[in-house]
């Protein structure tokens, strides 16, 4: 494979942390394309959560390289990972609770990012577009004006996911992102899913394998460190070192 | 107009507020109490300056200063260097064995004007020191602190150490500072005399003026999006860190200003109290302007200078009679404030405040039905 320069959106080539010799993500190599949903599965401890941070720049890889749309992310900070148009949701929903939905969405907003331009920021009518067009896409046009933190578990996973879609960015990342709603937020989710993963790259992790199907064009089984299997939802599920190890027991 | 209205005053609610104070402190006060009691007013007012800029950084940002008392020692101490110098002149010191510098260099076998005290003789200088030397103190230990993530209880701990460290400095080397006595016998100011109480008043309602102005600049802040991500930063630093903004550089300003606004404070305790002391410093007076934000309501710009006032008419009250146990007696308010009512005074006002005002509002509806009724009266007569 060239390394150099490709078509992908993201690849990362011999990816390795080790913390205090223990190998959480061994010589990984992972390529994701334009427009494209990939869902990574694995059990705990496989290592999945250390790849989205090892991406965004939160933990800092050992060695290898994580390459975005041809740009090297390794050594960036991480306000400059978001800059270059890298979303990431964390597992647990994490929203700003004292302030509204719609100040939420605009502290997320992609311009005043300074300290100078966020005095002089001003709350006009394009951002207030944005925010309502955002807002209804991720079903909280009617509560833009409540606090946050009186969201429901569901509305504020959703809420997290609207805070990165206002930024537009090319790649998204959700960690565990229907953890805790109830059947009918998921089939809400997988629609928003499929909807906003046009036009972008999509990254998931997510344990629910019923969730997945529904929204998985490709699937990686990381275990220990490592890619087990790739492919197809089916090939993945039939195969049977990922029977053995993680759908199984 | 709107910009006034939304941001310098926080709409209506802020309006009502800041009149309230304003009337307070630019007109009963000097109307009610005497000269003596002002003066007390005027100093802890200073000290308001420090409180409110705590609502900035420990309300909003988050970022507990146990070390306010080091920016509010530097501008005091910048201001008390001017004054210092201007009352050292040759002819007043004459009976020196150096004429000509301040006496505490004199005791201290200092035969010449130590360098950093050579531009202290420009009052210019002076202004701009108050405004700048702290901001840039508080700029290098923010960007020492801010940009390698070091926060809460650390950061709490280290600004501590830096206002035990400077005032051990300032003690230590009495040549340069004044030692434990600190900076005293200051008495003109540009020639014009400091110590009598018609330069007292004027220094008070300077005092004031200086105050709501700082509040109306804080307010700005917190009312643009920058107040909004303080906060942000505040709840939930990575999600602020992952949407792409460099909190550092945030914290980092607001530390700035806060040291800033302490500084003018500390400038204007000198001016009024005619000294400055290393016992405005320290650890002490530095944990006490917390209190003050804390008693007045750490969200709250207006009800930190509240908080400011009561506690230290509080303390004068109370400690002329019993001064050992003032320090026993505001250790248990700040406990108390804490934990049952964590918004301080401002969040007493803001539960029952309207409870308060509905009371008063028989008034208004009175007044709303005797014009009703004599219109009705008219269109009867009228007939």
């Amino acid at each position: 494979m060239n390394t150099t320069n490709t078509n992908f959106t993201l690849s990362i080539e011999d990816l390795t942390v080790s913390f205090d010799g223990f190998k959480a993500v061994d010589k990984l190599n992972f390529y994701l394309d334009k427009n494209e949903l990939h869902v990574v599965i694995g059990p705990n401890g496989a290592g999945k959560t250390t790849v989205l941070d090892l991406i965004c720049g939160k933990t800092k890889a050992t060695s290898g390289s994580i390459k975005f749309l041809n740009h090297e992310l390794t050594g960036l900070s991480e306000h400059a990972i978001v800059r270059a148009g890298v979303g990431r949701k964390f597992q647990t929903p994490s929203i700003y609770e004292n302030l509204t939905v719609l100040e939420n969405l605009e502290v997320s907003y992609p311009e005043g990012r300074g300290v100078f331009g966020s005095l002089m920021f001003k709350r006009s009518e394009k951002v207030l577009n944005k925010i309502h067009e955002i807002a209804k896409e991720i079903m909280l046009e009617d509560e833009l004006d409540r606090e946050s933190g009186l969201l429901s578990h569901g509305q504020k996973q959703w809420l997290e996911i609207g805070m990165l879609l206002i930024q537009d960015p090319q790649l998204l990342m959700l960690d565990e992102p229907v953890a805790g709603m109830s059947v009918k937020e998921r089939e809400q989710t997988a629609e928003l899913l499929n909807k906003i993963s046009q036009g972008r790259s999509v990254l998931v992790i997510e344990h629910d394998m019923e969730f997945v199907a529904r929204i998985a064009q490709k699937v990686t089984v990381l275990h220990q460190g490592k890619i087990l299997a790739s492919g197809d939802m089916d090939t993945v599920q039939n195969d049977p070192k990922v029977i053995e190890v993680y759908l199984g027991h | 107009m709107s910009f006034v209205y939304e941001k310098l005053m926080g709409g209506k609610k802020g309006l009502t507020g800041f009149i309230i104070l304003a009337t307070l402190i630019l007109v009963i006060f000097p109307l009610f109490l005497d000269s003596f009691r002002l003066g007390l007013a005027g100093k802890y007012l200073t000290y308001a300056f420090a409180a409110v800029s705590l609502v900035l950084l420990w309300g909003y940002g988050g970022i507990l200063s146990l070390g306010q008392g080091i920016f509010f020692g530097l501008g005091g101490y910048a201001m008390a260097m001017f004054l210092k110098l201007e009352a050292s002149s040759p002819e007043n010191t004459s009976i020196q064995s150096t004429p000509g510098i301040p006496d505490f260099m004199d005791w201290n076998q200092i035969t010449e004007l130590p360098w950093f005290w050579e531009p202290f003789t420009s009052f210019t200088f002076t202004i701009l020191a108050v405004l700048i030397l702290p901001a840039a103190f508080a700029y290098i230990i923010g960007a020492a602190m801010f940009k390698r993530r070091v926060g809460g209880v650390y950061f709490a701990i280290i600004t501590q150490v830096i206002a035990v460290i400077l005032t051990v400095l300032i003690v230590g080397q009495q040549g340069f500072t004044g030692g434990i006595n600190g900076i005293t016998d200051l008495r003109t100011l540009n020639g014009w005399d400091i110590t009598s109480d018609s330069a007292k008043t004027v220094f008070y309602f300077i005092t004031c003026v200086l105050l709501l102005l700082v509040i109306m600049a804080s307010r700005v802040i917190l009312t643009s999006k920058f107040g909004r991500i303080l906060l942000a930063v505040r709840d939930k630093e990575d999600r602020v860190r992952f949407s792409g903004y460099d909190v550092a550089n945030f914290k980092i300003f607001v530390f700035c200003f806060g040291a800033m606004i302490s500084a003018i404070g500390g400038a204007m305790f000198t001016l009024q109290v005619g000294f400055m002391s290393p016992s405005f410093v320290g650890i002490v007076p530095s944990i006490e302007m917390v209190i003050f934000a804390a008693v007045g309501g750490r969200m709250s710009l207006i009800g930190a200078v509240y908080g400011t006032l009561l506690i230290n008419f509080g303390k004068t009250a109370f400690s002329e009679s019993f001064p050992e146990l003032w320090l026993f007696l505001i250790g248990g308010l700040f406990i108390a404030v804490v934990m049952l009512f964590p918004n301080g005074l401002a969040g007493l006002w803001n539960d029952y405040g309207h409870k308060l005002t509905d009371k008063f509002s028989f008034i208004t509806k009175r007044f709303n039905t005797l014009a009703a009724q004599t219109k009705l009266k008219k269109v009867e007569d009228a007939r």
